[in-house]
């Protein structure tokens, strides 16, 4: 290692450990950001000599990163991971400069910082999940996102593993000279009406998709058989698995079938790796009960019309009290139009509180959902609100999305 | 009419900051006072239904393209126009309903025409952010919206603009959008009549041809003043 990055890497510890301590951050990015400005080519040196898988996509890097750091724990070698998603290049010269120099990495990636890390770090795997319209004032189009991809990976030497049912992913990952191909599924298929290759129209019918100028789903080499909640993952070999998770949701247990193919490629065989990952309970917060001011409250986070609609396959059915909390922030996107792409609707009769700093437009968007509801901008006053009408013994349920599930996270320890 | 019909036109093409939310909108407040209406989801994939009022919303350049022919060719909506329709087209279908707009290469592309308006590359930053327009339709008074797009748009002799700009860029120059007939265009995408319940009303009474009872809007209006106040500060609450 460079003198120069060694040196990064120590001021790195140094700040992240000093940010911490304060309580300004989750301690990763401000750190890596000292260390890129010690030692700009540093990310490189540090991805050098060592197996680096990145995972990126729209929706479930977060929890498909730590499903896979999970798998490759089992090797015995301790994995450096960006587990709290600070998914850009500070995050990933935290993630990188935390462990042992040869430690393999799993390092979650910002669907638009894609190709910059893979000029960079040279990934052994990339892991695409997923390609959704997400804070379109800042990156405007998905598609352009996807034809990056597609110029990145056409010059790569790194395995891709990629789901098959999403026409944008596969746009993205075919160029790249090696894809495994996981059937993973994909609900919202709103961004995908035109072809990405053509600017036809896709077709979807029965389980695959086509376009006339020939654009179509690859044959996978993963599929997957879902049936009410169990999940099974067939391998082109003919072995077979049934998806165990203690963490809720068919979005969750189809990113590990796309995890379990990837730790194959990375030398931990699926069984080893899923055994492994049925054990991950909450994932940065997410899906666990954490205490509100001492109201017991699931956390979960949904950012966009693609993650509301897997959300809302999970939660539907509940009937205890839930509160929205939606804000737009930059990190967030500044624009909340993508409320009317969700399908609220499907909530049903329960008590519901919108909250956030948009509260008023969540709230127009539930009354034009027909949904009844009440309005208490501050997170935390509206969970104790809700709290109000729950029977005794049941939870509330929070969704929030980026920075207002961030926020409250950080309020409330766990359960 | 028996019965309203509201389109929202290809919805897999065109629909991209939740436009969709317009044709809710329009239906919902039809359907709270009582008037019989339909609310249809016109996919590209079958012909495009003769109706009372059609939504068109925001789309990328190669789906808006290929929307822009498939109405074309069909001529339905330029049919309807001509024979009453009222039309709300937002960011995209905005373009979309003008006579010309640049596909992603720049090389210019025919519009349907219903508007005369055309819509050339931005040379500068994309305009991206909160936008507020006084409309000089009647009875509609202030818009907020959001706008975000890579086009700024002329208007022709026979267009005039929905409103003027007082924060944001809309057209380019200084106006947002254009009225002709019954046919209305903006910048200001997505759900803009949830925003804006009186461009709403407007709308529905010109489909319906007559005067609407008022509605209990009290969350749409608190959206609206919290939006204006957002842009403009404390006078947007005299103004809204």
């Amino acid at each position: 290692m460079r003198l120069r990055t060694r040196l990064a890497v120590e001021a790195t510890a140094a700040v992240n450990q000093l940010s911490r301590h304060i309580g300004t951050g989750s301690g990763t990015v401000a750190g890596g950001r000292v260390g890129l400005a010690i030692a700009p080519g540093a990310l490189a040196d540090l991805g050098r000599g060592r197996t680096v898988a990145v995972v990126s996509g729209t929706n479930g890097k977060t929890t498909t990163t730590r499903l896979l750091a999970a798998a490759l724990e089992t090797s015995g070698a301790s994995v450096v991971t960006n587990a709290t998603g600070s998914n850009m290049p500070a995050g990933h010269f935290s993630a990188l400069a935390s462990g042992p120099r040869e430690a393999p990495a799993v390092l979650e990636t910002d669907e638009g910082y894609l190709p910059a890390t893979l000029r960079e770090l040279s990934p052994r795997l990339a892991l695409l999940l997923n390609l959704s319209r997400d804070q379109l004032d800042r990156s405007n189009e998905v598609r352009m996102v996807a034809k990056r991809w597609r110029d990145a990976l056409a010059g790569s030497t790194c395995t891709v593993v990629a789901n098959a049912d999403d026409p944008l992913v596969v746009f993205g990952a075919r160029s790249a000279p090696s894809v495994l191909w996981v059937a993973a599924g994909v609900h919202w298929r709103a961004d995908a009406g035109g072809c990405p290759a053509c600017g036809g129209r896709i077709r979807f019918a029965q389980g695959t998709w086509s376009c006339s100028c020939g654009f179509a789903r690859p044959v996978p080499d993963v599929a997957l058989e879902e049936r009410g909640e169990e999940t099974t993952a067939m391998f082109a070999d003919g072995r077979r698995f049934t998806i165990h998770l203690a963490i809720p949701g068919g979005f969750n247990r189809r990113n590990a079938v796309m995890a379990a193919a990837a730790a194959e490629v990375l030398g931990v065989p699926a069984d080893r790796a899923l055994e492994a990952m049925g054990k991950v309970e909450g994932v940065a917060g997410r899906f666990s009960v954490h205490s509100v001011r001492g109201v017991p409250t699931r956390l979960l986070l949904a950012k966009n019309p693609a993650g509301w609609d897997e959300l809302l396959e999970l939660v539907a059915g509940d009937t205890g009290p839930i509160v929205i909390a939606i804000n737009a922030r930059v990190a967030d996107g500044r624009d909340p139009s993508w409320l009317w792409d969700v399908p609220f609707e499907r909530l049903g009769s329960r008590p519901i509180v919108a909250s956030g700093e948009r509260s008023a437009d969540l709230s127009v968007r539930l009354h034009y959902a027909g949904l009844e509801h009440r309005r208490v901008k501050d997170p935390l006053e509206a969970v104790l609100a809700a709290s109000r009408s729950a029977q005794p013994g049941v939870s509330v349920e929070f969704i929030g999305n980026y920075t207002a599930f961030h926020d409250l996270l950080a309020k409330s320890p766990l359960a | 009419m028996t019965v309203l019909r509201i389109a929202v036109v290809y919805p897999d093409l065109l629909g991209t900051y939740g436009d969709g939310g317009n044709g809710l909108v329009l239906f919902r407040r039809a359907e709270r006072r009582g008037i019989a209406v339909e609310l249809i989801q016109a996919t590209s994939d079958a012909a495009l239904p003769a109706v009372d009022l059609y939504t068109l919303g925001g789309g990328e350049d190669g789906p808006q393209v290929l929307a822009t022919e498939r109405l074309g060719e069909a001529g339905t909506l330029a049919e309807a126009v001509a024979n009453g329709a009222v039309v709300l087209a937002v960011c995209a279908g905005y373009q979309i309903v003008g006579a010309r707009f640049p596909a992603a290469d720049g090389a210019p592309v025919d519009g349907l025409g219903l508007l005369d308006a055309i819509t050339e590359k931005s040379q500068g930053r994309r305009p991206v952010g909160e936008i507020v327009v006084e409309s000089e339709l009647e009875g509609v008074g202030m818009l907020t919206g959001f706008e975000n797009h890579g086009g700024l748009t002329t208007l022709g002799p026979s267009a005039s603009p929905l409103g003027r700009v007082c924060i944001g860029i809309g057209n380019g120059d200084g106006t947002d959008g254009a009225c002709s007939g019954r046919v209305v265009g903006t910048y200001l995408h997505g759900p803009v009549l949830a925003r804006n319940p009186a461009l709403a009303d407007l709308l529905l009474s010109w489909a319906t041809g007559r005067a609407l009872a008022p509605l209990d809007d009290h969350r749409e209006l608190d959206l609206h003043r919290e939006r204006l106040e957002a842009s403009l500060g404390r006078r947007g609450r005299r103004r809204g």
